[in-house]
C-alpha cells in the first residue's frame, strides 16, 4: 500500500534554490507565469521558445531531470488529441502540407493549444515536484483561500488511500464470492458497494470529527508549521514571472 | 511503585474524574447509560470492562463533553463539564480512539501530535518541545515527519497515544487500547502506558490486559455499573464474568498468578 503510494508522489525531495522556495511564492511565481504565456500572441513563434528556456532553466535548477518532465506530461494526451484534430476540422483558408490539405486557423489553433497548454503542465509539473503537497496547502492558506477548502483538501489527500485500501477490501470480498465486476449484470452490485463506501467514509468523518473536537478543535486549523516568507523567497520567485514578462512585451512590440 | 499501585482504599483529595448518576439516551430513544458513578483518584488505573454494547463508548464520549445533556454530572479534577469550560475539560480528559486512523488526521506525525497543543494556544519553540517530548515518550521520536499513514498498526496507535500527551491530560483515557494489535505492539504499548505513571480510564473487554494494567476495575454492564474492586478479584469471579458476558482466553487463570 505505502509502496504504491510512493510511486505515485509527484514530489520529489531536494534541497535546491527551488524546493527551499516558500510554497505560496512558487504558487503564485507559477500563476503569473500561465497567465503570461496564455495572453502571449500565438503567431509571435520564438516567446514561446524563450518561455520554454526559463522553465529548462527552472528545471535545471531544482534537478529536476527532464526524463520525468517528459513522462509526466502524459497528463496531456487528450487535449493533444484534440489539438491535432484541429486542422483537419476547421474551416477557412487552407494550406497544402506534404499533400494534405489542412486548416490554416485550424493549424494555428493546433499549435497554440500544444504550446500554452504545455508551457502551463511543464510549470505545474516543477510546482508539483519541488513543493510537498501539504506545504502546498499551507501556501494556498497563507494566499487567503478559504480554509474550509485547504481543510477539505487536506483531508482528502490524509484519507485517500484509507478509503483506496477499504474500496480494495470490499473487491477482494465481492471476488471472493465469486462476483466478477466486469460483468454487466453485476453492476448492481458494483453500485451497492459504491454506496456502503460512501456510507463508511461519511461514517469515518463522523469519527474523525469526533476526535479533532476531542482535542480542542473549534472550526479552524491552528497554524502548526510556519511557512512564511522572507523578502529574498519572494524576490527569488518574482525572476521567473518578470524574466516572462520581458518575453511578452518583446513579443508585443514586435508584433506592432 | 507510587500511588498507581494503590487500590480502592482512598487516597484523599480531589479526584481526578468523578461521575455521578449518569444516565444517557440517543436522540433516537435508545437509552445507553442508566445511572452510572464512578470516582477515580489521581495516579491510579482503572478498567472499565464489558462486552460490546454495554456503553463503554458512550461512556467515553461523555468524558469530554462530546456527548451530554442526560442526567447527572461529569467532574474532571473539580471542573464540571459543562459547554462553558469545554476547552480546559478537552485538555484535562484525553482520549485515545479506538481506530487511529480517526485519530490521526494531520499529514505527518508532527502536525498530528501539534494540534491539540495549537489549539491551546502554543507556538513555536515551546510547541515543537511539547511535540518532541510527547513522542519520546512513546518511543516515536524518529517518526516525526512521516506520514501516519505509513506507519505500522502498533505504531499508529502509540503516536495516537502522543496526540492526547502532548495536551498535558489529567487523566488519559483509552478506548481498547490493544484491539487489532499484534502480541509484540501489545507488550510494547503496555510498557509505554505502564511507564506513563499517569491517571488511566481504559475501556476494554481484553481481560489479561486490564489484569496487567490496572488494579482495579469496574464491570459495565447495560449501561450501569455491575462490579467494582480489585482487577484480580473480579477475573477470579467466574459466574460473574459469565453473567456479564465477560470470557477469558482459553488457558489463563488469573487464580494462578500473583499480581503486583
Amino acid at each position: 500500500m505505502s509502496g504504491a503510494h510512493d510511486r505515485h508522489q509527484l514530489y520529489r525531495a531536494g534541497d535546491t534554490v527551488v524546493h527551499r522556495l516558500a510554497p505560496q511564492c512558487k504558487l503564485l511565481a507559477v500563476l503569473t507565469f500561465v497567465l503570461i504565456v496564455v495572453s502571449t500572441p500565438r503567431t509571435e513563434f520564438w516567446t514561446f521558445g524563450a518561455y520554454a528556456g526559463l522553465l529548462a532553466m527552472v528545471a535545471a535548477l531544482a534537478h529536476i531531470p527532464p526524463g520525468i518532465i517528459i513522462r509526466r506530461m502524459a497528463v496531456e494526451v487528450p487535449f493533444v488529441a484534440f489539438a491535432v484534430l484541429l486542422p483537419f476540422i476547421s474551416r477557412g483558408d487552407r494550406v497544402d502540407l506534404v499533400g494534405i490539405s489542412l486548416s490554416e486557423s485550424g493549424l494555428l489553433g493546433a499549435w497554440n493549444i500544444l504550446a500554452k497548454g504545455s508551457l502551463g503542465v511543464v510549470a505545474s509539473i516543477l510546482l508539483a515536484a519541488t513543493t510537498e503537497p501539504r506545504t502546498l496547502l499551507l501556501g494556498l492558506e497563507r494566499l487567503h483561500m478559504p480554509q474550509l477548502m485547504v481543510q477539505i483538501m487536506q483531508f482528502m489527500f490524509r484519507y485517500a488511500n484509507v478509503i483506496g485500501a477499504e474500496m480494495h477490501r470490499m473487491r477482494i470480498a465481492r471476488e471472493s464470492r465469486g462476483c466478477q465486476g466486469r460483468n454487466i449484470q453485476q453492476l448492481q452490485v458494483v453500485a451497492q458497494s459504491a454506496g456502503a463506501l460512501f456510507i463508511r467514509s461519511y461514517e469515518r468523518g463522523e469519527r474523525v470529527h469526533l476526535a479533532m473536537l476531542s482535542r480542542g478543535y473549534t472550526g479552524t486549523m491552528p497554524p502548526v508549521i510556519d511557512v512564511r516568507a522572507g523578502r529574498s523567497s519572494w524576490a527569488v520567485a518574482a525572476v521567473l514571472p518578470i524574466l516572462a514578462i520581458a518575453v511578452s512585451a518583446s513579443g508585443w512590440t514586435m508584433r506592432r | 511503585m507510587t500511588a498507581s499501585g494503590r487500590t480502592p482504599d482512598l487516597p484523599t483529595g480531589t479526584p481526578s474524574l468523578e461521575i455521578c448518576g449518569l444516565a444517557y439516551a440517543y436522540p433516537d430513544g435508545y437509552q445507553a447509560l442508566y445511572g452510572v458513578d464512578l470516582t477515580i483518584h489521581p495516579g491510579e488505573r482503572v478498567a472499565a470492562l464489558g462486552p460490546n454494547g454495554a456503553g463503554k463508548t458512550t461512556l467515553v464520549l461523555h468524558l469530554n463533553g462530546i456527548l451530554a445533556g442526560g442526567h447527572g454530572t461529569v467532574t474532571v479534577a473539580g471542573m464540571m463539564v459543562t459547554p462553558a469550560h469545554l476547552r480546559e475539560i478537552r485538555r484535562r480528559v484525553g482520549i485515545v480512539f479506538q481506530d487511529p486512523d480517526d485519530q490521526l488526521f494531520m499529514p505527518t506525525v508532527r502536525e498530528d501530535v501539534a494540534f491539540g497543543p495549537a489549539n491551546l494556544g502554543l507556538r513555536g519553540d515551546e510547541l515543537g518541545a511539547r511535540v518532541r517530548h510527547a513522542l519520546d515518550r512513546v518511543g516515536m521520536l524518529d517518526y516525526l515527519d512521516r506520514p501516519p499513514h505509513h506507519l505500522s498498526f502498533g505504531q499508529r496507535r502509540r503516536v495516537a497515544v502522543a496526540t492526547v500527551l502532548a495536551m498535558c491530560p489529567e487523566i488519559l483515557v483509552l478506548d481498547e487500547p490493544s484491539s487489532n494489535l499484534d502480541p509484540a505492539s501489545r507488550r510494547e504499548l503496555a510498557d509505554i502506558l505502564l511507564d506513563l505513571e499517569l491517571t488511566t480510564l481504559m475501556v476494554t473487554h481484553d481481560l489479561p490486559y486490564a489484569l496487567e494494567l490496572c488494579p482495579r476495575a469496574v464491570i459495565l454492564d447495560h449501561g450501569v455499573i455491575v462490579a467494582s474492586g480489585p482487577t484480580h478479584d473480579l477475573l477470579c469471579d467466574d459466574d460473574l464474568l459469565r453473567r456479564h458476558r465477560l470470557e477469558l482466553p482459553f488457558g489463563f487463570d488469573p487464580a494462578r498468578l500473583t499480581v503486583p
